[in-house]
């Protein structure tokens, strides 16, 4: 969707503002949103992209004014909620109504090195093989859809040359709205900088995205 | 708000709690509530905040660098399969689960983004900063990668190509940037001393200087 979190190419916000010696944490209760997201993620009932969507979700002048820790959370309420594992009055209060969804599994203390290593891996056996390789000329398509996409506006309806093919990876858009798994070759493309801002862009720059095949069109 | 509260907005802050923000104050209360149905174990959350807190960060990815400047096998072998290479020094998994390594040459210096939301190569970085996952560096890289390293105070050397990488998928990219004159002859381990994180996005170069 074109939401707050597509921002690639937008202007007006400044220059970026390093922080000098910058904590890993700048309050508690970000390093308590961290670990709750990644051990309520564990339960394994949404995908990163069903929780990225939530999180794309907030109005988009929320979204720009809410720090990203803070977006996090407003993305985890969403999810918990839509399983059925916390109610709007329960997260409210923090207190406990009554029962809810019960998990496949819950993430033990001891169990977190193991998991963390391990990850999500998202590479899965391709069904046919890619249909572009290394040199392609391709375009990407044009679309709004109001569903999760990670095609960024910018890069819609441009043209460029498939640098790498990634291998096949978990399709996003779908998945993030609960549809079963799927697939797609995915590919690393890249684009000259003029081709996607202008004349007036420096020709000796360019950017390249990852692009799921069924983004891509040949050329 | 109350009425008897519209002079004091300092104070509405800490309305529902004596000393809680309100953002504190809902994460703990989703702490609360989540503990309570036996969604989440708390030593759980104790062992995930610890391991980026101090296991995983930005030195991970300094000794990847180091190897690669040090033994050229390793650095073909990382050029080839990233996710495998940094696998090899026990790195890995969680946000890093596809990682694929840049490698900067005289010709074209790299820079790595997630315009849409904020992927970054945790098993080799930790967690990003902040100004990684904010709209100013997230909306600009793509448009004025130049102008992005100047706020870094970064010039590149005239003609260098610029390359931008956006994370638009579960591939992670770290920048392996040039090794610096003058560091012939440095250990591996001296080597990681001068390998910042910012050189491993792509806004900082490594200098030979930076080693005390």
């Amino acid at each position: 969707m074109n939401g707050g979190q597509d921002l690639g190419g937008q202007m007006g916000f400044g220059p970026v503002r390093p922080e000098p010696d910058e904590p890993i944490f700048h309050a508690d209760w970000e390093a308590r949103m961290l670990a709750l997201n990644v051990a309520a993620g564990a339960m394994g009932h949404w995908t990163i992209d069903e929780i990225r969507h939530a999180r794309e979700a907030i109005p988009p002048a929320d979204y720009l004014s809410l720090s990203y820790y803070e977006i996090w959370y407003e993305g985890l309420r969403t999810v918990l909620q839509r399983h059925g594992f916390a109610t709007l009055a329960e997260l409210d209060s923090g207190a406990s109504a009554g029962s809810g969804t019960t998990p496949k599994r819950v993430l033990k203390g001891t169990d977190v090195p193991a998991v963390l290593r391990r990850g999500f891996p998202y590479e899965r056996e391709a069904a046919a093989p890619a249909r572009f390789k290394v040199g392609d000329k391709v375009r990407t398509i044009v679309m709004h859809p109001r569903h999760h996409t990670r095609l960024p506006r910018y890069a819609r309806g441009k043209q460029g040359v498939v640098e790498r093919v990634t291998g096949c990876h978990v399709f996003p858009d779908t998945g993030a709205h609960g549809a079963p798994e799927t697939a797609q070759w995915l590919y690393t493309v890249v684009f000259a900088g003029p081709e996607l801002w202008g004349r007036d862009a420096d020709p000796n720059s360019s950017v390249s995205i990852e692009a799921w095949e069924s983004y891509l069109e040949p050329a | 708000m109350s009425d008897h509260d519209h002079h004091h907005h300092h104070d509405h802050d800490h309305e529902h709690d004596n000393h809680f923000t309100p953002i504190e104050a809902r994460v703990k209360a989703l702490e609360s509530l989540l503990v309570e149905k036996g969604y989440v174990d708390p030593a759980a959350l104790d062992a995930i905040v610890e391991t980026y807190e101090t296991k995983v960060g930005p030195r991970n990815g300094a000794r990847v660098v180091a190897k690669a400047w040090s033994d050229p096998a390793y650095a073909q072998r990382l050029k080839q399969d990233g996710t495998a290479a940094v696998a090899e020094l026990g790195y890995g998994g969680r946000g890093g689960e596809h990682i694929v390594a840049v490698f900067n040459t005289p010709e074209e210096h790299n820079l790595i983004v997630c315009t849409l939301c904020s992927c970054y190569p945790w098993p080799v970085l930790g967690l990003p900063p902040v100004w990684y996952k904010s709209p100013p560096y997230r909306s600009k890289a793509v448009i004025d990668p130049r102008g992005t390293l100047a706020d870094f105070g970064v010039t590149l050397p005239e003609g260098q190509r610029i390359r931008v990488w956006d994370s638009t998928a579960e591939t992670r990219f770290i920048v392996v940037p040039q090794r610096p004159e003058g560091t012939e002859g440095w250990s591996e381990e001296e080597l990681a001393d001068i390998v910042t994180r910012d050189s491993m996005i792509g806004v900082g170069l490594p200098q030979a200087g930076a080693r005390s």
